[in-house]
């Protein structure tokens, strides 16, 4: 019998929160969006979300396997990864080119960099911007949804946008338009979101803000429109990207203030790039360059310890 | 006529943490324990200097009869708690590592009480402060810091706040509860000298919500009072969320002052006591009996009779476990204290001292911990943390030795109140890691 006693520093009691736990609740918060990709752009859409989910798994296995580190698939997150991308990818993504910019997201961004929580930026963020970098073509061509006439090839309202055109708000909402799998249907996205503010995994700062500057920006912008607004808040990648990846918790600051300068910083500059850059879509841009500030953020927004009221420090 | 409860200013604490409360001994009337056969009470149960043994090998003491005492201002005496023999003097383990003298009694089962047990009589400030430190009373909460310190304050300081800590917020323990249900008027009676000697204009007594029977029993008595003295105790409901009982957490729920960083309470007008203290100073005028008992819970997953015992200080864990009819299955976990802020001891050797208020069992399976994992950097530390700290942050500054930053950041103001471990996904034992930090700050601070 062992009647040694455990001597361990307090507290003794824990929440039974743990990361496998919160990367789950991630994946069921993607799954509406997973459902509507099906539904919108048939069963291709499955072929690359399984595609990037398994080379994601795979990537993070085999890696920590050659580098003899212990293997950490087991917390989901590279699930969450493959899942992230695969929603970046336009249905028609040849499957070859979602395995290499899994290898750029896993490999290169997530495990040289010393693996879960040590990431400078957002693995699946900069896995789709090698992707497009690398294969533009591919990557911008968008079939329609099964649920518009074949001959009928118009651009994502993203583009529509940039040409003084307004798209269908209705359309937009339930996710009938081109686009990348995961980002058309608005609907399905913020079910997800509020699934995670309500399980509280993700705080709402980052989201409202980020959204908020946006539409901000886009009423400025358009001198008052408010349908013009409306339009850029539930078109491109704005509703996935502040739900699901501005909101990553290694990649964005850990404090309230540093959130919300980071998610300003995110608006800001999505919304200068989609009126006044030479691209349609800056929500990935945008992210990642925030991504890179969060130490700066961070420091200059460390919180005031209890009791440090007028105490120089 | 009715005493209105004031819902606390604030409604609840920055961060936190949502513990489960487990006070399953909250209705277990308080028993009193047989006298052991031999006791150990160690020379300090309290912070300052540690007390001398003023009695010898061989010498016959009685109940009350000083047994320890020290010249420091900051210390308190320690009383026999039961008649015998003094048996030995000897380096005993304490509680949180290292060793203190402790004296060895060896009871004779007779329980005679010492003829220097008489009642006080209390006139003015100067009175009650040397009433407090003869009764050897220390906050009884848990830090343990001599009362009668805490009844001195400086001569710039102007009191204006009593507030009686009633909150318990840590899990399991029921001792505070169990003295509001059970010597209700010793606490009012408590309250009264503090106030009148002190000149203290509000009193309040901070209570969380999920003690309705003691905040209604509590009301009742005020009401009943309330003809004869001036102005009304009142009785401040905090929501329930830990640590909603630590000091500087409470002034503000209650009054809105924040106490600056490296000053005491008074500094902002108040003065903290807790419940079972300003009763036991009250029985001590009236009987003259110091502080030898200490009511404990004594509960957790492996022991077969989970109870609220009065029991002698200097009684051994392995006795208490004993007269509660052992354990139910081999356990893991001894906790002196709560589950959030005890301490684990390492053997049954461990005596309930003076600021203990529970011994918690756990069964194996309630003390293994789950392995700690990387951090994910979620911020729950951050947001939990009601001190406002980032846990997580001075983890890796004390991890490369960063002192400067650690300074800036503040790790000296972290309290160990175990919110931001109690919340890691990632297991990480942070109070452990806040700790060391502290560890490294000082050791880089003295270069």
């Amino acid at each position: 019998m062992d009647n040694k006693l455990h001597v361990s520093s307090s507290p003794h009691l824990h929440s039974g929160a743990s990361t496998t736990k919160i990367m789950l609740d991630v994946i069921i918060a993607l799954i509406p969006a997973g459902i509507m990709s099906v539904v919108l752009f048939g069963f291709r859409s499955v072929a690359v979300i399984f595609t990037c989910v398994l080379s994601c798994i795979l990537f993070e296995y085999g890696f920590q396997k050659i580098s003899k580190k212990p293997t950490t698939v087991c917390n989901l997150s590279a699930v969450v990864t493959g899942l992230l991308l695969a929603y970046n990818l336009p249905v028609g993504i040849p499957l070859w080119m979602a395995v290499i910019g899994c290898a750029a997201a896993i490999i290169v961004v997530k495990q040289c960099f010393g693996g879960i929580g040590q990431n400078f930026a957002n693995p699946a963020i900069v896995g789709r911007i090698v992707m497009l970098v690398s294969f533009s073509s591919a990557m911008s061509t968008f079939p329609p949804t099964v649920f518009m006439a074949d001959a009928v090839t118009t651009a994502t309202p993203m583009q529509l946008l940039a040409n003084d055109q307004t798209p269908d708000v209705l359309s937009l909402l339930w996710g009938n338009h081109q686009g990348t799998l995961g980002e058309t249907c608005a609907i399905a996205l913020i079910i997800g979101g509020l699934y995670l503010i309500i399980k509280r995994v993700i705080s709402p700062v980052i989201p409202v803000c980020f959204m908020g500057s946006v539409f901000v920006m886009a009423l400025i912008k358009s001198g008052f429109d408010i349908n013009f607004a409306v339009c850029q808040l539930l078109s491109g990648g704005l509703i996935l990207g502040a739900f699901f990846m501005a909101t990553d918790y290694t990649t964005s600051p850990i404090n309230f203030k540093g959130k919300i300068v980071f998610a300003l910083g995110c608006g800001i500059i999505t919304a200068c790039i989609r009126f006044w850059a030479n691209l349609p879509e800056g929500v990935s841009y945008a992210i990642l360059l925030m991504n890179i500030t969060v130490p700066l953020i961070e420091r200059i927004t460390t919180p005031r310890p209890f009791g440090w009221e007028g105490i120089k420090k | 006529m009715k005493i209105k409860t004031v819902l606390s200013p604030n409604g609840h604490v920055h961060g936190g943490a949502k513990v489960p409360h487990r006070k399953n001994t909250s209705e277990f009337k308080t028993e009193i324990m047989p006298t052991p056969s031999t006791v150990t009470i160690p020379m300090q149960m309290h912070i300052g200097a540690p007390c001398e043994p003023t009695v010898k090998v061989g010498d016959k003491v009685k109940i009350g009869d000083i047994i320890g005492d020290s010249q420091a201002f900051v210390s308190a005496p320690v009383h026999a708690s039961v008649s015998g023999t003094v048996k030995s003097i000897i380096d005993f383990p304490a509680q949180n590592g290292g060793y203190i003298k402790a004296v060895v009694i060896e009871s004779d089962g007779q329980n005679e009480v010492s003829d220097s047990i008489i009642e006080k009589t209390v006139t003015s400030a100067a009175d009650l402060v040397s009433a407090a430190r003869e009764s050897g009373l220390v906050g009884l909460g848990g830090a343990g810091f001599p009362t009668h310190i805490k009844l001195s304050p400086k001569s710039d300081v102007r009191l204006d706040t009593l507030i009686i800590n009633a909150a318990e917020c840590e899990p399991y323990i029921t001792t505070d509860y169990r003295e509001c249900m059970e010597n209700s008027e010793d606490i009012l009676g408590g309250i009264y000298l503090v106030k009148k000697h002190l000149s203290i204009k509000n009193v309040y007594i901070a209570i969380e919500d999920n003690k309705p029977l003691a905040i209604k029993l509590l009301a009742e008595k005020i009401s009943a009072m309330r003809s004869e003295e001036g102005e009304p105790i009142r009785i401040v409901k905090l929501k329930s969320r830990y640590p909603q009982g630590a000091e500087k957490v409470l002034i503000q729920a209650v009054t809105k002052r924040k106490v600056p960083s490296g000053c005491l309470p008074a500094d902002v007008g108040c003065i903290v006591m807790n419940v079972t203290s300003v009763a036991l100073l009250h029985r001590f005028i009236k009987t003259g009996m110091p502080l030898v008992n200490k009511r404990i819970t004594v509960d957790g997953s492996a022991i077969n009779q989970p109870k609220n015992l009065l029991v002698p200080i200097g009684t051994s864990v392995s006795d208490i476990i004993e007269f509660c009819n052992g354990c139910k299955s081999i356990p893991g976990k001894i906790i002196m204290g709560g589950p959030m802020m005890g301490m684990a001891q390492p053997n049954l050797l461990p005596v309930i001292q003076k600021q203990n208020n529970a011994v918690l069992i756990l069964n194996k399976a309630d003390a293994t911990k789950k392995e700690e994992s990387a951090c994910i950097r979620c911020g729950r530390c951050v947001s939990a943390c009601p001190m406002n700290l980032m846990p997580t942050l001075i983890e890796r500054l004390a991890s490369i030795n960063d002192v400067e930053s650690l300074d800036r950041i503040g790790v000296t103001v972290c309290m160990e109140c175990g919110c931001c471990a109690f919340n890691c996904p990632a297991s990480r034992p942070l109070v452990q890691y806040m700790r060391n930090a502290k560890a490294v700050y000082r050791k880089g601070i003295k270069k």
